[in-house]
């Protein structure tokens, strides 16, 4: 019945030199990785191309960083410090972010999730994931042949009319990884509808699984508005015609309209899936059921949906109506509820729990505290009052910063942590995790809060220049991004380590719920050995020990 | 249960293998096409959105760019293209009765009506650019609100040439579907695939059936 | 929503639509392409284009309930086709909320000022 022989099966995790045949072992050519099918392997993929996009978009920032730590422009001029702020974001926002949780642990957990042998459609993941791959070819051809200052929001008239950089070309890599990531979302919102195992209904399901869900939804109906604003950005820059010139008729905020409208929710796209990831993290460190459960649940649903309705609070004091901007505001600050309603049940559910402070767990309580952070400074940016000031100044940046860093970046390397087990078969050493946990928090708060300060204070944003009272706040922002470089290179060495040194992991090393734990570590190619049944609560324990074993 | 006791239970040849049978394999692959239609009516509703909001700005620049067109040839297009509708639901009823050589019939007719159309459209496009109503250095009309008549001519070959790329793609996937229905793949068990195909190409139609008041009939009372 | 496989057994994968049904959809689908092109040159001031986009979405919802088969499917079908639609109403409603509502406020300049 199982594809291991019996004879592993009795050789305890601990005293065994390789995990057992699985996915890892299925095939070692590189066509069996390159034309495969296999959820787990296209995530394996996704996980090195992101990583790579990651370090290339981290050296824009730390550059970015190393100018900042003097008030004059001396390191980089303005043009090449533009295309450097521009390459940052683009780079992070579309080749990291956006498809980080989604396309590496979404790709490989939602099918062992919900009992499935795999997606609904493999081949058109492995076609998401080639479509990344080209949309990111024409990326780095843009970064290795000049770059793109436009800021990566494009903004028109200076994207369509007066830059001289690789506008199009760029746009075109955003248009075609803008289609990988609708045919991922298109794929996990069939597969959660039609593949669910017998027994797994809706609210047995993680929450892991309800966050990609609603992400997907997201990624499914904001991109596509992202392809035809930028196809018109194409058309108005190749024929010289006004769609967004004002000289010619056009409106240049319709293209901030136009882009918002995706852009905004494309940010809900980069934090839901980090907040299904501290869900199963913080449930399996605190060894209790995540506190209101349905709560949670449909609080993904809600903040995918309201996410939606509050584009225009990037546009508060662009040139849109007062009353407009009133709308937009309160819809702004509406959004906020079903996130702090997330807060406060993982706070209820660490509130008596067996808690246990390993690597996923520290980033996770890391996870906690800046996005509290994070999500409060963007009420303060949706008060229109308040926006007139700290628009466009480091306030923002440190606000989106606090999310998209303290938030998702932590909750993707929990999700790493916790999950990696499952994935190579192997544990990472426990000190170096937490080492480099602790050094990624330090680092963080070093680097971001002071932009806080540095905003409110009224230091713009994409200046490579400042006023000299800002340098000591900037000093110490760049010391605090060297650290947290430091932060996530460790876990680079240790995690590549644990491939060929680390210990076995063994089926379910941190004891916590759930089908994919329930399968070995690495999970054979066909996840299950028998099609599971499910009849037990999403976290539940104490299951009687016949419910669990399979094969 | 060895492996091969697993699938000799449903052993159809077209059964994909994470599928328990083909009946999931069916409604899934079913609600993939239409959810992959929804991501298309926000993609197409973008440019629809573009369009009603200069239209609302430009109503007299507008008028004079859809007098530009050929209503006549707009109306026999938009016939042709339900033509194809019905051929292409034709099909999928003879692939629900297994009958082969009537589905590959229709696919056929399908692409024709579909290659007509985009024949049509062809010599619609050489017009424009002959008259100098193709936005860009080539536009030469100069009459009032040329700008924003540009403008207009803008939206009208996007959205139709938006329109026409997907009937290219659906001429591909109408080929490849021929092929396999020529080849017997199709049976009253298993035509999802020629449902699938339909339901992409009635899109591609009902995408028309809103371009072509949009385009050709504004103000055309005296 | 609870169980997926005993949704597989849908009526979808048995129902065949009759074929007068489809040549009687065809049928109207033509005369509704004949109404729209004949009315359009008929004055009926600012009714035009409600009328002209009207009949569009009559055509629209034919394909959609009986070429499609709509009207044979599953509830998740019409959610889905509804979902897509409110969003794109969204965009449309959200954002002429702001063009409108220019000039309400300080007088304001260029195309979107009636």
């Amino acid at each position: 019945m199982t594809t291991t022989t019996v004879h592993d099966n009795l050789i305890p995790p601990s005293e065994r030199a390789e995990p057992g045949p699985s996915y890892l072992s299925d095939g070692h050519t590189v066509a069996s990785w390159l034309l495969t099918k296999d959820h787990k392997r296209i995530a394996i993929l996704y996980l090195v191309s992101i990583t790579f996009m990651f370090m290339l978009g981290g050296f824009f920032a730390f550059m970015m960083r190393l100018e900042l730590l003097t008030p004059q422009g001396d390191l980089l001029t303005s043009d090449t410090y533009n295309k450097f702020f521009t390459m940052h974001g683009l780079i992070m926002v579309f080749f990291f972010l956006i498809p980080s949780i989604p396309a590496t642990l979404g790709n490989f957990l939602l099918p062992l999730m919900i009992g499935a042998k795999d997606l609904a459609f493999p081949r058109i993941n492995l076609l998401s994931w080639y479509l990344y791959i080209i949309g990111a070819g024409f990326g780095l051809f843009v970064v290795l042949f000049g770059g793109v200052d436009t800021g990566w929001t494009f903004y028109t008239p200076f994207s369509t009319q007066y830059s001289n950089t690789w506008v199009i070309p760029i746009t075109l890599a955003a248009f075609i990884v803008g289609f990988s990531s609708i045919l991922t979302g298109l794929n996990f919102v069939v597969t959660t509808h039609k593949m669910r195992a017998p027994g797994m209904t809706w609210f047995r399901l993680p929450l892991f699984v309800w966050s990609m869900y609603a992400t997907s939804l997201v990624m499914m109906l904001a991109t596509p508005v992202l392809g035809i604003t930028l196809m018109l950005l194409i058309i108005e820059r190749t024929l010289r015609v006004g769609i967004f010139d004002p000289a010619l008729g056009g409106d240049p905020i319709l293209f901030q309209h136009m882009f918002w409208f995706y852009s905004h929710p494309a940010v809900y796209i980069m934090i839901l899936p980090g907040m299904g990831v501290i869900s199963e993290v913080i449930a399996a460190f605190s060894r209790k059921r995540i506190y209101g459960y349905r709560f949670v649940a449909f609080s993904s649903l809600a903040i995918a949906f309201l996410g939606f309705l509050v584009w225009a609070h990037h546009l508060l004091v662009a040139g849109i109506s007062i009353y407009s901007a009133m709308i937009f505001s309160f819809l702004s600050f509406l959004v906020a509820i079903p996130s702090a309603v997330k807060v406060f049940n993982w706070t209820a559910t660490l509130y008596r729990g067996s808690i246990s402070l390993d690597t996923p767990m520290l980033y996770a309580l890391g996870f906690l505290g800046f996005f509290l952070v994070g999500g409060l400074t963007g009420l303060f940016l949706a008060a229109l009052g308040l926006d007139v000031h700290v628009h466009d100044t480091y306030f923002v940046i440190a606000h989106f910063h606090y999310i998209m860093v303290g938030g998702a970046v932590m909750a993707y390397f929990a999700g790493l942590h916790f999950w990696w087990p499952k994935i190579s078969g192997r544990l990472y050493p426990e000190f170096w995790g937490r080492l480099a946990a602790m050094v990624t928090f330090v680092g963080f708060n070093l680097t971001f809060f002071p932009q806080f300060v540095l905003g409110y204070l009224g230091m713009p944003r994409r200046y490579h220049a400042y006023v000299p009272e800002f340098q000591v706040l900037n000093v110490m922002s760049t010391a605090g991004a060297t650290v947290l470089g430091v932060g996530y290179a460790l876990p680079l060495f240790y995690l590549l380590w644990s491939l060929k040194y680390g210990k076995i992991a063994g089926k379910n090393p941190w004891e916590a719920v759930g089908l994919e734990w329930e399968t070995s570590s690495p999970p054979p190619t066909q996840n299950f050995t028998e099609t599971p049944v499910v009849t037990w609560e999403a976290y539940q324990r104490n299951l009687p020990e016949v419910l669990i074993e399979r094969g | 249960m060895s492996e091969v006791e697993l699938h000799g239970e449903h052993q159809h040849p077209h059964l994909q293998h994470h599928f328990e049978d083909l009946g999931q394999q069916h409604v899934t692959v079913t609600l993939g096409m239409w959810a992959f239609l929804a991501t298309e009516i926000l993609f197409f509703g973008g440019f629809f959105f573009a369009y009603t909001l200069y239209r609302h700005a430009y109503p007299e620049a507008w008028t004079i760019g859809a007098h530009h067109n050929n209503i006549t040839l707009g109306t026999i297009n938009t016939a042709v293209l339900i033509c194809s509708s019905l051929t292409m639901a034709m099909g999928v009823y003879f692939s629900q009765l297994g009958r082969r050589k009537p589905l590959v019939n229709s696919i056929l007719a399908t692409i024709f009506l579909g290659l007509v159309f985009v024949i049509i459209k062809g010599v619609e496009y050489a017009e424009h650019v002959r008259e100098g109503f193709f936005p860009g250095v080539l536009f030469t009309y100069s009459g009032p609100e040329a700008r924003h008549v540009e403008l207009f001519m803008v939206f009208y070959f996007g959205m139709t040439a938006l329109h026409a790329l997907h009937m290219l793609v659906g001429f591909g996937i109408l080929t490849w579907l021929v092929i396999r229905a020529q080849q017997g793949w199709y049976s009253a068990e298993y035509y999802g695939p020629v449902e699938v195909v339909g339901l992409y190409w009635h899109f591609v139609d009902i995408v028309w059936i809103f371009l072509f008041p949009l385009l050709y009939l504004i103000n055309r009372h005296g | 929503m609870s169980d997926p496989h005993s949704e597989n057994e849908t009526d979808l994968r048995h129902h065949v639509t009759n074929k007068v049904v489809y040549f009687t959809i065809f049928i109207l689908l033509m005369g509704l392409t004949a109404l729209t092109t004949g009315i359009a040159f008929v004055n009926l001031g600012i009714f035009n284009t409600p009328v002209a986009l009207g009949i569009a979405v009559c055509k629209a919802s034919l394909v959609i309930l009986y070429f499609m088969h709509v009207r044979w499917s599953p509830r998740l079908t019409w959610v889905v086709i509804l979902t897509a639609f409110s969003f794109l109403g969204v965009m449309f409603v959200m954002t002429f909320a702001d063009y409108l509502s220019r000039g309400w406020a300080w007088p304001a300049t260029g195309p979107w000022v009636q």
